[in-house]
């Protein structure tokens, strides 16, 4: 235990998903000894954040105005949503360049052991989406583990009654990993090779 | 060896000798990971773990090696209302083990047996779950009282079931406010437990129900916070239910 403002910065960063107590005192470290002008940047980073960023009205992505700049993109297909956990995982899809139409970022995945429902999913936001009827294809993009797969299985069963051909990505992603870990290549292969469920 | 869950890199599994252990697993989340599926919840594995189980200091262990028997977290995770069950029978096993380290024999071979039975879907996922519920509480050393009375033993069905009172309870010990189940729902909690399951699967959609009921209104009695994962189990499957 240290004493005053640094123990306070290591308990801070200690409570960062990832983050052990070990890697707190050593960013904390860090930080103490990195120069004012770095510090700056990075208290002015946290409080941008804070500030300007919001989750787009529509889709839950990552936004800096109401919508985010996918579904401001005039040029996107209203068609097609593809159904993805996390913001990040927009950013691994759009990297591939497979696809053209809109997101819709869940939240995470239901996982039951974690306390994480449908209820805590933005599953009830997709739904009224979906009811608008221009929709003709929804990609179940969550990650290829377990919980990923149930979360895909759930929403299929949910949709597919809506008369919506219901895809999800080929396998081929390794079993196991998040999708943001997937490299472009064997991404945009599974988005090729999508299938009906 | 079973896996429970994970939170980010950190698996809890149930050890048939060592009883509930934790070790770390190092960039599972890669895709290019080693361990693959090997350490998605709910297989059963079996795992090489560096560090001396003998020796209960705090530093984690860490996973060297782990080799499939059985994924069932493949097929259940295409399943919802099983996916639901499993996580169920996972986090009460997490939760009867509440020491790590803690050798019980039993409740391995409940859980694998559990985890068998969903992936096979012989059986209806909420049956599966509540014989797994019953019979671990009962390794537990606290099953409900369901062929005599929970207060004075007297022997036979009795009509009336208070969980605060730990089952069945004849008319003489009765409390005020006590379930009146139907008859045949107890005896599908006593089917269950036997693994009677001629008795079980002939059983109908209120007769299990009920069941699922008192015997979630058993469990979180005994467990001192609620399940997280219990009211979640999706129990709107009709597979099975003959
Ligand atoms: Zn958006
Ligand atoms: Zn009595």
């Amino acid at each position: 235990m240290f004493e005053g403002a640094i123990q306070d910065l290591i308990d801070e960063l200690g409570r960062l998903p990832g983050i052990g107590p070990k890697s707190a005192q050593r960013l904390a470290f860090h930080l103490l000894q990195a120069d004012d002008a770095d510090v700056a940047r990075l208290v002015s980073a946290l409080q941008r954040v804070k500030e300007l960023v919001r989750f787009c009205a529509t889709c839950f992505n990552v936004a800096e105005s109401e919508e985010c700049r996918i579904c401001r993109d005039p040029r996107r297909s209203d068609e097609s949503i593809c159904v993805v956990e996390e913001p990040k995982d927009v950013v691994a899809i759009e990297r591939t360049g497979e696809f053209r139409g809109r997101y819709h970022v869940l939240g995470g995945a239901i996982n039951p052991l974690e306390g994480v429902g449908p209820d805590n999913l933005r599953i009830r936001e997709l739904m009224a989406r979906l009811a608008s009827g221009e929709i003709k294809e929804l990609i179940l993009a969550t990650d290829p583990n377990t919980e990923g797969e149930a979360t895909a299985t759930y929403l299929a069963l949910l949709v597919k009654p809506m008369g919506i051909a219901v895809t999800r990505l080929a396998s081929g992603l390794p079993v196991g990993g998040d999708l943001e870990y997937a490299d472009e290549i064997t991404l945009g292969r599974a988005f090729e090779g999508r299938r009906a469920v | 060896m079973q896996k429970l869950g994970e939170s980010d890199r950190i698996i809890t599994m149930l050890t048939r000798r060592h009883g509930r252990i934790r070790a770390a697993a190092k960039g599972v989340r890669r895709t290019s990971s080693r361990f693959g599926a090997r350490l998605e919840p709910f297989g059963h594995i079996d795992v090489q773990v560096a560090g001396d189980l003998g020796n209960h200091g705090r530093s984690l262990h860490t996973i060297r090696q782990a080799e499939s028997i059985e994924l069932y977290g493949k097929q259940l995770g295409r399943d919802y209302p099983r996916y639901t069950a499993a996580s169920a029978i996972a986090e009460t096993a997490e939760r009867l083990t509440p020491e790590e380290y803690e050798p019980s024999l039993r409740l391995f071979q409940l859980t694998l047996g559990a985890m068998r039975g969903l992936s096979v879907a012989e059986h209806a996922s909420t049956l599966v779950l509540d014989a797994f519920l019953l019979r671990a509480m009962a390794s537990a050393g606290w099953a409900p009282a369901l062929t005599e009375c929970a207060v004075c033993g007297a022997p036979g069905r009795h009509a009336a079931f208070a969980v605060p009172a730990g089952g069945s309870v004849c008319p003489d010990c009765r409390p005020p406010g006590s379930a009146r189940p139907a008859p045949s729902t107890l005896e599908l909690m006593v089917a269950l437990t036997a693994g009677d399951w001629l008795i079980a699967d002939a059983s109908d959609a209120s007769q299990r129900r009920e069941c699922s009921g008192l015997v979630a209104a058993h469990l979180q009695w005994h467990l001192e916070r609620g399940l997280r994962s219990l009211p979640l189990v999706d129990r709107s499957s009709s597979d099975g239910e003959s």
